[in-house]
């Protein structure tokens, strides 16, 4: 069979791809974002939302604002750690501290939070030591804290993976009985816009859905996957894919602490009393870059992070604490020097980590022992003892 | 004692498994109202209820990634991977997830994941049905790994997988899926990780395991008309690797060939060979040979005869071993 027209010119099919979505029309509603708190401090009503805030009072606005300025101060000195080579590498959550303590601070003791590797916000609320953190990014453990006591799974680095162990907690919670009323439990599952197009994340979405399992889907759309925009993972707003998996979805300013909290909190209630799973997304910007090992001035420009820094999740609970006459001067000084208190914890203990011994390597591999490792353990030790001769 | 095929076997394990601990779950992809492709769950959700066998959205990362949060829960999933070449979508789940749990959280946490697979040729299926994957799950650590050759290691040792709180990658010999004998349901089984002389022997060991046992012994009892003693090694379980009954009968005969329907290179045989020349190699006459699937993809079923080592593969290189 012969061609009916010439072929198109090799340029213009190099043209044709990659396309610019940016230019084809969306084919979906308006975007619809939940806002409680402006950039500029200032107060929203909103006709949802405002009840799942009923008991925030000024103190617990402070205790809001406590939190954000604390993770982001263990942030920052995690961030000069790794720059002075105590830690591996980093994972900054600079700018996304709202959406980790509002939703964190949703949570109930009963539930169950399956994090990735940024969630420090959210360790923080679940009280989690940032010192365990540490011990990850220094390479001193893969995990060093019990998840069972806090609620909040081992960081997961493989991108979505955690989303079906969430579904799949969730699916036990109502096995066991434990959804129905405002006492129940649920899971959250944190990702970011990139885990979107991780398969096991939409796989998340359906096994959620069957079975209406209690989770929510927490997604931190920070605008950037390392190098690669939004725009390469999505045609839509994130929080519209839930539609056609058949639950519901809400994004959220994730730079707005009161209204990721009012937010998650919904979705958190609708799961644990037998609602089934919600999709948030939290529209933020990673402020930082992805990890320390990553340079985003080679691939975003600095006008984007300039405009961002105008929305900046801190600075409005201040002004809003501060206009409002909710906090004085001395507040947030005591949190300033907590923060400065928290943070020379932080460089002390880093800085006092014990490496673990040779031998921790043969440690938890399985529950039931195997003769091999037991035999390897043995023989590198026995191994290690001859230098030990040799230098004595 | 009663008589029963090894699907029946496993079907009775599955139904004793679930009565002896509420927590033990059965999910997978047709594992319900029709009991699974191999009936090997059939009537269990009639009798224990659609939250206790549960069929499964057709997602095999699924599958294992719920099943490592049920297990976080506290749950024992019994997941089912329809067939050996559909286990691929759920291998991030188990090597980067289920097998690396309990080291991640320093033994915080239990994994009592049991992954049964039908693997192996032999039933005229189309591609992606008859594959032997099983040296991608012995490679990795954190895993246990078995196969299963007759009905009553498949009752016993599909308890055992279940009762362990390490996750098992539980092999079944699908085309033995038919194949009857006697399963003694109340005898105390040995350990899950021991192999077992099926038949002892003097002038040469094969080692083999699903499938393949029961080519082994039909060799072994094809070579004693010829005067020649082959000692049968049911390894039973991959990793780990029972190595003292494996040395001890490599150094009675002197002689070993591995048999399995893998691919050769890379394969359970490679791994057998080596340590056996480490820890024998004074006993040996001759090196460890080779039986196994060649170094290709399972071709078309119409060839799988050809493909598979069978009786006649087996003797040829029972000849060569003890030519040498």
């Amino acid at each position: 069979m012969t061609p009916k027209s010439a072929p198109p010119r090799a340029a213009a099919r190099e043209a044709a791809f990659p396309p610019d979505v940016a230019d084809i029309p969306p084919v979906l509603d308006e975007v619809e974002l939940v806002q409680l708190l402006t950039p500029e401090g200032e107060r929203v009503p909103h006709p949802v939302y405002d009840r799942y805030l009923a008991d925030v009072d000024d103190e617990t606005l402070r205790s809001l604002y406590r939190d954000l300025v604390l993770v982001r101060r263990v942030d920052v000195e995690a961030t000069a750690l790794q720059r002075q080579g105590e830690l591996g590498i980093w994972a900054s959550l600079l700018g996304q501290e709202a959406a980790q303590v509002g939703s964190g601070r949703a949570l109930l003791p009963q539930d169950y939070a399956f994090p990735t590797y940024r969630e420090h916000g959210v360790a923080w609320c679940r009280g989690v030591d940032p010192l365990a953190l540490l011990g990850l990014f220094r390479g001193a453990t893969n995990g060093g804290w019990d998840p069972r006591e806090h609620g909040f799974h081992l960081y997961t680095i493989v991108i979505g993976s955690q989303t079906l162990h969430a579904t799949g907690y969730a699916m036990g919670i109502a096995m066991d009985g434990a959804v129905g009323d405002a006492d129940g439990a649920a899971t959250i599952a944190y990702f970011g816009d990139g885990a979107s197009s991780q398969g096991d994340v939409n796989e998340a979405f359906v096994w959620a859905a069957v079975y209406n399992a209690p989770v929510v889907f927490f997604c931190q759309n920070n605008q950037w996957a390392i190098s690669e925009p939004l725009e390469r993972q999505t045609r839509i707003p994130l929080y519209q894919r839930a539609r056609g998996f058949g639950f519901p979805g809400v994004r959220v300013d994730g730079n707005d602490v009161l209204a990721t909290l009012a937010v998650t909190r919904k979705a958190l209630t609708d799961a644990r009393t037998g609602q089934g799973p919600t999709l948030v997304e939290a529209f933020t910007y990673r402020m930082g870059a992805h990890t320390t090992s990553d340079d985003p001035t080679r691939y975003r420009l600095s006008s984007d992070l300039e405009a961002w820094k105008l929305k900046d999740p801190i600075e409005r609970v201040k002004a809003h604490l501060a206009r409002g006459g909710h906090a004085d001067a001395e507040f947030f000084a005591s949190v300033d020097a907590d923060a400065d208190v928290l943070a020379a914890r932080v460089r002390t203990g880093c800085l006092e980590m014990p490496d673990p011994g040779p031998l921790e390597i043969f440690e938890a591999v399985y529950a039931d022992p195997t003769v091999q490792i037991s035999q390897q353990r043995q023989g590198f030790s026995t191994y290690l003892d001859g230098f030990a001769e040799e230098s004595a | 004692m009663t008589t029963m095929t090894l699907g029946k076997a496993l079907n009775e394990s599955l139904r004793s498994a679930m009565e002896a601990d509420p927590k033990v779950v059965v999910m997978g992809e047709d594992v319900g109202r029709l009991g699974g492709v191999f009936r090997i769950t059939d009537g269990l959700q009639k009798d224990f209820g659609e939250a206790r066998v549960i069929d499964t959205p057709l997602s095999e990362s699924g599958i294992i990634g719920t099943a490592i949060g049920l297990a976080m829960r506290g749950y024992r999933p019994v997941c089912e991977i329809q067939f050996d070449g559909f286990v691929y979508p759920g291998f991030d789940q188990i090597v980067s997830q289920l097998a690396k749990m309990h080291y991640r959280s320093a033994g915080r946490l239990l994994m009592p994941i049991t992954i049964r697979i039908p693997f192996g040729g032999g039933i005229g299926a189309v591609e992606h049905h008859s594959e032997s994957p099983e040296a991608y799950f012995a490679h990795t650590a954190g895993l246990k790994v078995v196969a299963c050759s007759n009905p009553a290691d498949g009752f016993h040792m599909l308890r055992q997988a279940i009762a362990s709180d390490d996750p098992v990658v539980f092999f079944e010999p699908k085309r033995r899926y038919w194949e009857k004998a006697d399963v003694d349901t109340d005898a105390v089984a040995g350990p899950l990780h021991e192999a077992r002389v099926l038949r002892p022997g003097t002038d040469a060991t094969l080692l083999a395991y699903g499938p393949m046992v029961k080519v082994a012994l039909e060799a072994a009892t094809a070579a004693e008309a010829d005067g020649r003693s082959l000692e049968v090694v049911d390894l039973r379980s991959l990793a780990p690797i029972d190595w003292p009954t494996v040395f001890a009968s490599v150094r009675r005969t002197g002689r070993c060939v591995v048999v399995h329907e893998a691919a050769r290179s890379h394969g359970v045989g490679a791994e057998l060979a080596a340590t056996i020349t480490e820890e024998c190699f004074y006993a040996l006459e001759a090196p460890v040979l080779r039986v196994t699937g060649f170094d290709t993809p399972y071709p078309p079923s119409r060839l799988e005869e050809a493909y598979l080592p069978d009786l006649d593969r087996v003797l040829d290189t029972v000849d060569r071993v003890l030519e040498i």
